[in-house]
């Protein structure tokens, strides 16, 4: 079972919500609403679910109502229509007190300007949750403490949030959202206020801390950099709809519309794509049942100049060449071991396409993709540039 | 045609209903005006004649020069003004009438906050409580200050508790208007942080909106100190005791040097009033 779950989600905002919600289901557009009835929407019918321990980014550009998105899910804004699940109950149709437990017990959020109490000191920010809980002093001081120090501000438990730097104010944030032990992180741009150096060391530790403590987390975000950093799967979002979900890669490689593709224009691709998605699916003969014969007649057949050699199980043993495999025939060699080299590059499957490049270009040979060893593919020089040109059909399944 | 238009319509005997008005409203009421009259003064006579005027002079000058050093965090500048402020009214002659009038400035500017803080609390709640307040605020603030004395007359007599009745519905508005302005300015984001982590209503008052809008509150609060200081002399013409009084019948008589000292007598209250409050918004600031 999905631990968030939206149905149909929609906000309108003014006063001919009834009208609205008509002409939405006419297909009309916000702005044609907008004219007629003065209403404007928010979030038009958004359905997603979000899997226990992912990070599930929701990225758009400002207007194109993230912001609001994540506020329906704990109701900050109430929703128009539409209903939220967090673990199976459905927080749409909770009076305040059944909220109010929801908000305290499973959902937590780091604001864009962090949010936090500048008359409080930094620990007793980290308490506030635990404190309108009403769990006594020791123990939410403990477990702040335990928070904070997790987030590396361990040293700064009685400063005042305003003496700290931004991103330390940020970490106080999410020290604050982690003390509560919640089932979900909401985090709303969270790190869009941080210079990037910052930002980029608090993503690295916010994929460390949701590796350790397997939190799920919903993350807005404007910076595409970031979704793709951060996210297992993306929900892009334009003018209140959510226009694509799917990974980085699905997103990045198949975009669903003009938009997403304009939008995925600009990504630097060899950060994002990888080995995996590069590689093509590779000739190769078998050493146990074949000799240099059957080498050079595959090699004809496929048009290429070596061939690469793999064992019964597809282990990656090295590559004949053309020349070898000839010269061998006439001499009437009949075993691969005497002209197999092994001299070729290994990459992981994971690699990212710009660790690829020095590679690639110092190799003689294509570059192989193995994963514990195992033959999944090759990569062409050919492969690299048309990913980086962005042609969309690179994957060739391995 | 002058003439035409007022034989259709008459006047209005707006007065005369007034007049009615608060007739009927002492008479039918009187079963209430009467204790707190009877009461309130009875206090205030305590706090004035009984308290204050009981401790030796240099004894509450001291006190009031240790306060003030201390709230403005140890600095000798208020507390040495305060000294020699405060021993220059005794010499003056005029001790006993400050302390009537630090009687009526302290007991207005509490009910005034007893009374605004909340009414400012539930303006900023509600829109509704909002635009019905707004108004009633703008008359009691420009409305001459002399006309409250009528009817504060009628209902309680002369004296203290009449004056400190029309002090309080003058001085009372910065307090109501401050403590709104201050909650609702507190950022929409702080207020979110509190309902994100599931705060009641009263958690998120307490915890967060209200200590915010602290500042803003004591500066309102200054305020409304200030505007009851100020009506002391107004106060006086219906039989307040204090400096006022001194004014008054200074300028009554044209005694240009009595006028002149008591005046000054309350400018020197209103500066150590004023820089007490002032610190005391300012003093958890850092």
């Amino acid at each position: 079972m999905p631990i968030i779950e939206v149905k149909d989600l929609t906000k309108v905002f003014g006063r001919n919500t009834k009208q609205a919600l008509k002409l939405l289901d006419d297909g009309r557009t916000k702005e044609e609403i907008l004219k007629e009835t003065g209403a404007t929407v928010g979030v038009n019918r958004a359905s997603f679910s979000v899997d226990e321990g992912e990070i599930f980014v929701i990225m758009g550009l400002s207007g194109s109502g993230k912001s609001t998105l994540v506020r329906l899910i704990n109701r900050l804004i109430e929703p128009t229509q539409g209903n939220i699940y967090i673990e199976g109950e459905d927080l749409s149709k909770m009076d305040k007190n059944q909220l109010r437990e929801v908000r305290r017990e499973k959902l937590s959020m780091v604001f864009q300007k962090f949010g936090l109490f500048p008359h409080r000191t930094v620990l007793e920010n980290a308490a506030f949750g635990l404190e309108i809980q009403k769990v006594d002093k020791e123990e939410r001081e403990r477990r702040a403490t335990t928070a904070l120090e997790m987030v590396g501000l361990g040293g700064y438990l009685e400063q005042k949030p305003g003496q700290l730097s931004g991103g330390m104010q940020q970490r106080v944030g999410l020290a604050r959202a982690l003390t509560n032990d919640p089932k979900v992180l909401l985090m709303d741009e969270a790190f869009s206020a941080l210079d990037p150096l910052i930002r980029k060391e608090m993503q690295d530790e916010l994929i460390q801390l949701q590796s350790k403590m397997k939190k799920t987390i919903l993350f807005i975000t404007h910076d595409l950099d970031e979704a793709l950093r951060l996210g297992d799967r993306i929900a892009l979002m334009r003018d209140g709809n959510i226009v694509q979900i799917g990974t980085p890669e699905e997103i990045l490689v198949n975009p669903a519309n003009d938009y997403v593709e304009k939008f995925v224009e600009d990504v630097d691709k060899s950060k994002v794509l990888t080995a995996h998605h590069i590689m093509k699916r590779p000739e190769t003969i078998q050493i146990e049942r074949h000799g240099p014969r059957v080498a050079l007649e595959r090699m004809r057949e496929e048009g290429i100049s070596s061939i690469l050699v793999t064992d019964r199980n597809r282990n990656l043993q090295g590559y004949v060449t053309a020349d070898d495999a000839s010269k061998a025939r006439n001499e009437d060699v009949r075993d691969l071991n005497e002209i197999i080299r092994t001299d070729i590059p290994k990459v992981d499957k994971d690699t990212p396409l710009q660790d690829i490049f020095s590679i690639i270009y110092d190799s003689q040979t294509p570059v192989a993709v193995v994963e514990d060893g195992e033959l999944l593919g090759i990569i062409v020089r050919g492969a690299v540039i048309a990913a980086l040109a962005g042609e969309g059909e690179v994957t060739n399944g391995a | 045609m002058v003439l035409n238009v007022s034989s259709i319509v008459p006047r209005i005997p707006v007065s005369e209903s007034v007049t009615d008005a608060v007739r009927w409203i002492t008479d039918k009421f009187s079963f209430l005006f009467n204790p707190i009259k009877e009461h309130f003064g009875n206090l205030m006579e305590f706090i004035s004649e009984t308290v204050l005027m009981n401790i030796p002079p240099f004894v509450l000058i001291l006190i009031v020069a240790v306060i003030a050093f201390f709230i403005t965090g140890k600095k000798f500048g208020l507390a040495a003004f305060s000294i020699v402020g405060l021993w220059f009214v005794y010499n003056q002659g005029y001790w006993d009438q400050m302390m009537n009038t630090i009687t009526l400035v302290i007991v207005a500017s509490l009910l005034s906050i007893i009374i605004g803080v909340p009414v400012g609390i539930l303006m900023s709640k509600s829109k509704i409580a909002e635009t019905i307040i707004t108004p009633v605020l703008d008359f009691m603030q420009t409305m001459p200050a002399f006309v409250y004395l009528i009817p504060a007359v009628a209902f309680f007599g002369i004296g203290m508790v009449p004056g400190v009745i029309a002090s309080l519905i003058f001085a009372t508005p910065p307090t109501v208007r401050f403590t709104n302005l201050g909650i609702r300015q507190v950022s929409a984001e702080l207020v979110e942080a509190a309902d994100a982590f599931g705060s009641t209503g009263s958690q998120k008052l307490f915890k967060v909106e209200l200590p915010m809008a602290r500042p803003t509150i004591m500066a309102g609060i200054n305020q409304t100190v200030m505007l009851s200081l100020s009506m002391v002399v107004i106060a006086s013409m219906i039989g307040a005791p204090g400096l006022g009084r001194e004014v008054l019948s200074a300028l009554q008589r044209s005694q240009v040097g009595p006028g002149f000292v008591s005046g000054v007598g309350i400018v020197i209250l209103a500066i150590v009033i004023d820089r007490m409050t002032q610190n005391l918004s300012r003093e958890k600031k850092d």
